[in-house]
């Protein structure tokens, strides 16, 4: 058993800030965001491949979670009555910056496509917006990788290689597994696969983000993801990400299988972004993640 | 990498960059810094609470903290013979060194709240100091993690983020910050940054001299992580033990990386939309 690294810390206080971030907003936001980019690109793929029960499917829940998105996002500004504040400047240094810039051009294309496909009202802007949608869709499921790994957080900072690709396989079976939980399997094959890949990319994301903050002995990064709380629900939602993974794939003719795999992929996607937010705080609040890091780095020099 | 972090954001005609030099050796831990500063920028009241922590009932820097004073007291094993800068303790403190710093934002010379901040309202002034418009700001609270000194937060009661602004409005008028008028030992220094540099390079060394051997600068120097700080501390003992992080690097040196994985990512998604746009409909 390898002792633990010794340090000094001013009376065990934090040394950096925790975000102000509430999780059900934010995490929430983590969530819904994904899960809306990339239910407009299942609904592009779904619609040229001739799947319009799907494309429909994809259309709504893209509207849907984006404005839930754009609900929590709103509600967690501390003054939410500045948002507009949002569009003063375009910084390219700031995911946060880019991102509302992304979601002003996404949200109203997401709303065009939905409303359009309902209503049956001016379908070639309907389409134009769904393939807008789309081409958007992949950057508001990725960008909030970089958003939260864009700060001081040991625990999201040092996992920013691998964390726009945990979020896309997130965000992918979560798009997925909602297509298989509202169309019959039969009618949702491009669902079935964005929601395998998406699931695989996610699983094998997530394992070689852990193995990198993973350091034997001294202070691992890793640790906020793996004890306590957190550790559970992350490793659950892995569990729930590998069995719908499997019953989407074996259980294919079923609808009963093929919903259930599609309604744990989405509740493990939530999951997942709520653990990884939480283990990002965790890692704030103890001052011993910011300090024998960084002794080690200085060290090393 | 800058020294003119003014220029850098398109001053074109700008005073010299003024910044803090900290010498917490001379801190003498009277509080008249956080007292004069929450006097002259009407800082709201946040806490009264005993801490326990020696003198500090401050606790940390925050959105209504902008100078800190940390105080440390440590037990000192072997007492060798007075040096000027290592008296004997006296009987009542037998074997104790205390330590007291007062902290402050670092007006980074890379500054991570300013580089995330979305909506503009952190900019740099033509001073080289770092300020937030708070008719801008409106708390969506990223700068808050940005920082890695923990130095800025978002205020409960009115939801925006507050720091330190370096007294711009007393720089303009050619007066120097309020925490440095008031300190009496002249611990806090206020100046142009060159000059305060080479004051310090001087001060460390003849602590050095002296035997303090763990005497060193923070954050003086261009080549770390943060470019150098617009304010700058000589400590007496490791940066962990004030509170104060060993190593730091702003978080935006990696965020150009940050992008290249994002836009992978996406494009890998975007492609499994034509993938399955491909796969028609049997």
């Amino acid at each position: 058993m390898v002792p633990e690294a010794e340090f000094s810390s001013y009376y065990g206080r934090p040394v950096i800030k925790e975000p102000v971030w509430k999780a059900p907003d934010v995490a929430g936001y983590l969530f819904f965001g994904g899960l809306a980019g990339a239910s407009s690109v299942l609904a592009v793929g779904a619609q040229l491949s001739g799947y319009s029960k799907l494309a429909r499917v994809g259309k709504i829940g893209a509207l849907g979670a984006i404005s839930v998105s754009a609900a929590a996002l709103v509600h967690d500004l501390g003054r939410p009555e500045r948002f507009v504040n949002m569009l003063r400047v375009f910084k390219p240094s700031s995911p946060m910056s880019v991102g509302s810039w992304l979601l002003a051009g996404y949200g109203p294309m997401a709303g065009a496509a939905a409303v359009s496909e309902v209503t049956g009202i001016l379908p070639r802007v309907g389409r134009a917006a769904t393939l807008g949608a789309g081409l958007l869709g992949p950057g508001v499921a990725t960008y909030t990788a970089a958003l939260i790994c864009d700060t001081a957080v040991p625990a999201w900072h040092e996992g920013y290689r691998e964390m726009p690709y945990v979020f896309a396989g997130s965000a992918a079976s979560a798009a997925g597994g909602l297509g298989l939980l509202a169309v019959h399997p039969a009618d949702a094959e491009p669902a079935r696969n964005l929601a395998v890949l998406g699931a695989a990319v996610e699983l094998i994301a997530k394992r070689q983000l852990l193995d990198r903050l993973a350091r034997p002995g001294e202070q691992s990064l890793a640790e906020p993801y793996q004890t306590g709380t957190t550790g559970a629900i992350l490793r659950l939602a892995e569990f729930l990400t590998a069995g719908a993974l499997a019953g989407a794939v074996l259980g294919r003719t079923s609808r009963t299988v093929s919903a259930l795999s599609g309604a744990a992929l989405v509740a493990a996607s939530a999951m997942t972004r709520f653990g990884i937010f939480e283990a990002g705080l965790a890692s704030a609040r103890d001052p011993r993640y910011t300090i024998v890091a960084q002794r080690r780095r200085r060290g090393e020099e | 990498m800058t020294v003119d972090p003014a220029g850098r954001a398109g001053y074109l005609d700008h005073p010299a960059r003024m910044g803090f030099f900290t010498d917490t050796s001379i801190c003498i831990g009277c509080k008249a810094c956080e007292v004069a500063c929450k006097e002259w920028n009407a800082v709201p009241e946040d806490g009264l609470a005993l801490s326990g922590m020696s003198y500090d009932n401050t606790v940390g820097l925050g959105a209504s903290t902008w100078r800190h004073v940390a105080f440390i007291e440590q037990p000192v094993t072997a007492v060798a013979p007075s040096s000027p800068a290592q008296p004997a303790p006296s009987s009542a403190l037998e074997g104790v060194r205390w330590l007291m710093a007062s902290d402050v934002c670092k007006h980074c010379t890379e500054s991570a709240c300013l580089d995330v901040c979305p909506t503009g309202a952190l900019f740099r002034t033509e001073f080289g100091t770092v300020v937030v418009q708070d008719d801008v700001c409106n708390g969506c609270g990223y700068c808050v993690p940005a920082c890695p000194f923990g130095v800025i937060d978002r205020r409960e009661e009115d939801g925006q983020a507050h720091k330190c602004t370096l007294c711009y409005d007393r720089l303009g008028a050619g007066m120097e910050p309020a925490c440095a008028k008031a300190c009496p030992t002249e611990s806090i220094q206020f100046g142009p940054l060159d000059e305060l540099r080479e004051r310090a390079a001087l001060r460390v060394a003849d602590l050095q001299a002296a035997g303090q051997e763990k005497a060193q600068l923070y954050l003086e120097d261009p080549a770390d992580g943060i470019g150098g700080g617009g304010a700058f501390f000589l400590l007496l003992d490791e940066p962990e033990v004030y509170g104060l992080p060993p190593d730091p690097v702003v978080t935006t040196r990696d965020l150009p990386e940050m992008w290249r994985h994002v836009a992978i990512a996406a494009a890998g998604l975007a492609a499994t939309a034509v993938a399955l746009g491909l796969a028609r409909r049997k």
